[in-house]
């Protein structure tokens, strides 16, 4: 797909196209994302209402090719061997009605020595019941550095179901660091997957932020293989839960070959009847590699908190700040 | 009304500890403490490691676990028993802690800006000032995290920003000084000049006996007691010439109030009594 051919798709000619790309750019506001910067031509854009493609620009070094699927969409994402994009790549993932599924299945190719940055925005403004299902492939290349962050808005019902998974595979020499963050509406129902494998002396850094009310249910499972020599990872979860939202926080961490280090922190704070359970994994597999876990679940740092009260908050102003300064 | 520094000093009592006494983990940790700090002034608050002087101002504060188990606390007339450290804060008393706490993700900024309620002026000018005063770049540092990215230094020195962004009525510094390097020390007495001139008493606890040249009146704390209360000159006097040597020489450390040589020691001060001169402590033998 050449990029003056995605310029024109991007202005879309069919009736309607005008108020849906409005309405996802208000989604995008919503979720985080600055909709300007989905209009700037040296930023490549990728928006997808449900199973519309509403607008795929590509620039020069970054390929969209995407098509409609009954229930969604599949594309592939890739960015040339070598090139240095200077302004983030934004994709707009979202479902403005009330109802439906939304099935993302997505490639991600970055070529070796590439460097990129990923701004994903999902937003389910006025789900009531939505799905939305995103299996990634990624492959960063040799010495290739993708930064992928993704943020989720899910509107104040909770009727959102979301899975995103994801497999990646970082090259000898690559960086890979991504954060998810669902810290804003409810989350209502989430299981994040992601397998990643690490090359030699290659880096993961996986960051999760998830604040759950009401009767959210989280599930976070991450698994990172060290598998090349020097390779190394890093897990950082943190959850809030509240009213009588369940989170689950599963982290694996293998430790596979000569010099490998990792390491898993997971800090889950808790309030009222909810419930946070964390369950690390380390397994090592090499007398030369490292891994390290670190954990803190329940109530809130009692010097943290003392020291807001001391300032005149009340206790619940207090753990607020705490939580959000926690998920920021 | 006393004058010091051509600055006037009103002898109205804000804080007042009448006989506090506190007991944890069968350790007396206070005993019978009497200790006054006047509006506008600044308190010194002397005394080695371990004596107790950060208990105190934990129980001031009104800290977990820090519930006295004996005599009374007033400020400002008003018995503090029972109150909240969110009460206590919203009186206008606040504690800028020896080792502040690390907040992950959350602004310096917006750290030094909670204690500005909102029917104070604005927020932001306060932060920016407080930044100021304690010599960080407001734009280097509003939105930096206040967390373990800060050295211990700039921690301290945040703390202190918030606590002169609040205005209080009672500042309680615990070594405030501390952690901080010796270049720096001068912005960090500035500061406290500054919060007493713009109104606030300061309690100010130290194991430094320099910064008792800063006070208005100094007390000496010793095992959970005030031994002395009255003019900084002979506070560290007794401090630095009697005391701290004979505490030594006695080959106790600070917090094992229940050995014998230390008991015999201050019941030959006569127990935790006020305004003891510097002879009250007995050479050793």
């Amino acid at each position: 797909m050449s990029a003056s051919t995605v310029r024109e798709h991007a202005l879309g000619q069919r009736p309607g196209w005008a108020n849906e790309m409005a309405a996802m750019l208000e989604a995008y506001r919503e979720a985080g994302g600055n909709p300007d910067a989905l209009q700037l031509p040296e930023v490549a854009t990728l928006v997808v209402s449900a199973n519309e493609i509403l607008a795929a620009h590509e620039i020069p070094g970054v390929h969209f090719e995407a098509e409609s699927l009954e229930h969604g969409v599949k594309a592939n994402i890739a960015v040339e061997p070598g090139v240095k994009i200077e302004r983030p790549v934004h994709l707009c993932f979202g479902v403005i009605p009330a109802e439906g599924l939304q099935e993302i299945s997505a490639e991600y190719d970055i070529g070796a020595g590439a460097q990129v940055e990923f701004l994903a925005h999902c937003s389910f403004p006025n789900a009531v019941k939505v799905q939305h299902v995103m299996e990634a492939c990624i492959r960063v290349g040799e010495g290739a550095s993708l930064t992928y962050t993704e943020a989720h808005y899910h509107g104040p019902t909770g009727g959102v179901e979301v899975r995103p998974h994801a497999g990646v595979r970082v090259a000898d020499g690559g960086r890979f660091i991504t954060t998810f963050s669902l810290t804003r509406g409810r989350v209502g129902l989430m299981e994040l997957d992601y397998v990643v494998s690490v090359g030699a002396d290659a880096l993961a850094e996986l960051t999760t932020k998830v604040y759950g009310t009401g009767d959210d249910k989280i599930t976070v499972r991450e698994v990172v293989r060290l598998n090349g020599k020097g390779a190394r990872g890093l897990t950082k979860t943190r959850v809030a839960v509240r009213d009588e939202a369940v989170s689950q926080v599963y982290t694996t961490a293998e430790g596979n070959a000569p010099g490998a280090r990792g390491h898993m922190s997971c800090t889950e704070i808790v309030r009222d009847r909810a419930e946070a359970r964390n369950t690390p994994l380390v397994i090592v597999r090499d007398d030369q590699a490292q891994v390290t876990h670190e954990a803190a679940i329940g109530t809130v740092n009692r010097k943290e908190l003392e020291s807001l009260l001391a300032r005149g908050l009340d206790e619940d102003e207090a753990v607020d700040l705490i939580i959000r300064g926690m998920l920021r | 009304m006393s004058v010091k520094d051509g600055k006037s000093i009103m002898a109205e009592p804000l804080l007042q500890i009448e006989n506090l006494s506190l007991r944890r983990e069968g350790r007396d940790i206070l005993r019978g403490v009497n200790l006054t700090v006047q509006a506008g002034q600044i308190h010194v608050l002397l005394g080695l490691n371990g004596s107790g002087k950060s208990s105190l101002a934990y129980v001031v504060m009104g800290c977990e676990s820090y519930t006295p188990d004996s005599g009374q606390i007033l400020f400002d007339g008003r018995d503090l028993a029972g109150l909240s450290i969110t009460e206590r804060a919203r009186m206008g008393i606040t504690l800028a802690w020896q080792e502040p706490a690390r907040f992950e993700g959350l602004p310096v900024g917006k750290y030094i800006g909670v204690g500005v309620r909102e029917d104070q002026t604005n927020e932001r000018e306060r932060v920016m000032a407080a930044l100021e005063a304690v010599a960080l770049p407001p734009k280097v540092y509003g939105f930096r995290a206040a967390d373990q990215t800060l050295s211990g230094g700039e921690r301290k020195r945040v703390e202190l920003a918030a606590v002169y962004a609040m205005r209080p009525r009672l500042a309680i510094l615990d070594e405030p000084d501390s952690g901080i390097d010796v270049l720096s020390l001068g912005d960090i007495e500035r500061l406290i000049r500054r919060l007493a001139d713009e109104g606030s008493a300061v309690l100010l606890i130290t194991h430094r006996d320099e910064l008792v040249t800063m006070a208005d009146v100094a007390s000496l704390m010793c095992f959970g007691s005030i031994l002395f209360t009255g003019d900084p000159a002979e506070a560290r006097r007794y401090y630095a010439g009697r005391c701290r040597p004979h505490l030594e020489s006695l080959g106790a450390q600070p917090w094992d109030a229940a050995s014998p040589e230390v008991q015999a020691a201050l019941a030959s001060n006569g127990g935790p009594v006020s305004q003891l001169s510097g002879d009250a402590v007995k050479e050793p033998a």
